[in-house]
């Protein structure tokens, strides 16, 4: 534990004195970078605000719980907590809409939460299938994708798999 | 999803909960934002510190000999195993912005072959790039410290876990797909 305590200043460090050993003025960097940062929120606030009301909502109205329910069994048997059902629907169609989902169920778990913790690990560790196979097929004109989709979606179905189970192993809960 | 909320809502009667909750959705995605600025911020500042020091070329310059492996129809084509490196430096170091253009161009070239349909280094290159391989997963880490987690970095071995079981499951199935396919349309 104590290393990863250490691991965000002994980065910073590592990172600005390797960053002047190369000759880069690491402020000037670290600052346009930071801006960069700025410029995403903006491009993520206004859709964050359209998910998280839909979200807010859709959790009032008890239609999550519902969902949640009806996949629960199947989704105990993978070792998944059932609470996470949202997140899993939306990751491989929206990342801004799984990062709601997400950011919704850390906050109301908590983030040292198991639930908490498994929805951050999920984040980490997928990424919006649908969107990036239409992007690269979209540039690079292909049309018929053969197997991409099914072996993508097997890759995401083994992330949220192994992303509860490395929350259990790591934080043995 | 706000109709499925609306419909559901006031199925089981919790009409005013609903429109309670559509408000305090919008102000907590602000509040998000904000909350998240910090860490995010500081985070994209040391990328762009790793990117102007070379880091990328370094990593490319590691990872050639396993992506020839992964890409044989390739191996000999520098361009596009060029890009592929710098594409998925990219990705590792999760320069999303950087990433994407950089298999774009590979993606083009490898198209050149069979075009308009995907040969087999290409579903590679999309299946390893729908699976995240990000080392520092900074988003997330921020959301964590926006709700109040002092150590929101104690994920990463759980990521990089999951990760690098998302990433070998999706290289398998695209490998064991490949000969299915290949199969099938050997028959037709």
């Amino acid at each position: 534990m104590s290393v990863l305590t250490m691991l965000v200043p002994l980065l910073l460090c590592a990172v600005a004195i390797w960053g002047s050993a190369r000759r880069v003025d690491v402020f000037e960097a670290l600052t346009t970078g930071a801006g960069e940062g700025l410029q995403i929120l903006l491009r993520i606030l206004p859709s964050l605000v359209a998910l998280l009301t839909a979200v807010y909502m859709l959790r009032a109205s008890g239609a999550l719980e519902a969902c949640a329910e009806l996949l629960a069994p199947l989704l105990r048997l993978l070792g998944i907590p059932p609470e996470t059902v949202g997140l899993l629907l939306v990751r491989p169609v929206s990342g801004s809409a799984a990062l709601g989902v997400g950011a919704e169920l850390i906050a109301s778990y908590g983030p040292d939460s198991t639930i908490g913790r498994t929805a951050a690990v999920m984040l980490g560790s997928t990424e919006t299938t649908f969107f990036t196979i239409a992007v690269y097929y979209g540039a690079a004109g292909v049309r018929r994708t053969r197997y991409t989709l099914p072996a993508a979606l097997c890759a995401d179905l083994a992330g949220f798999i192994a992303a509860a189970w490395a929350v259990r192993v790591c934080f043995g809960t | 999803m706000v109709l499925a909320a609306v419909l559901c809502g006031s199925a089981a009667g919790r009409g005013e909960a609903v429109a309670a909750a559509a408000l305090e959705g919008a102000g907590a995605a602000v509040e998000l934002c904000l909350s998240m600025a910090g860490v995010l911020c500081l985070w994209t500042g040391v990328m762009e510190v790793l990117r102007r020091s070379g880091a990328m070329e370094g990593l490319s310059r590691l990872l050639r000999p396993l992506l020839r492996r992964l890409y044989p129809a390739f191996s000999e084509d520098r361009e596009v195993m060029d890009s592929i490196a710098a594409n998925v430096s990219a990705n590792l170091l999760g320069l999303g912005n950087a990433a994407t253009p950089l298999g774009i161009r590979a993606a083009r070239r490898m198209s050149r072959l069979t075009p308009g349909v995907a040969n087999d280094a290409l579903c590679m290159l999309v299946v390893c790039n729908t699976a995240s391989i990000q080392l520092i997963p900074t988003t997330v880490a921020s959301v964590r410290a926006a709700q109040g987690c002092t150590t929101p970095f104690d994920i990463l071995p759980a990521v990089w876990l999951a990760s690098a079981i998302s990433v070998t499951v999706g290289i398998t199935a695209a490998k064991v797909l490949g000969r299915v396919w290949a199969l099938r349309e050997g028959r037709l």
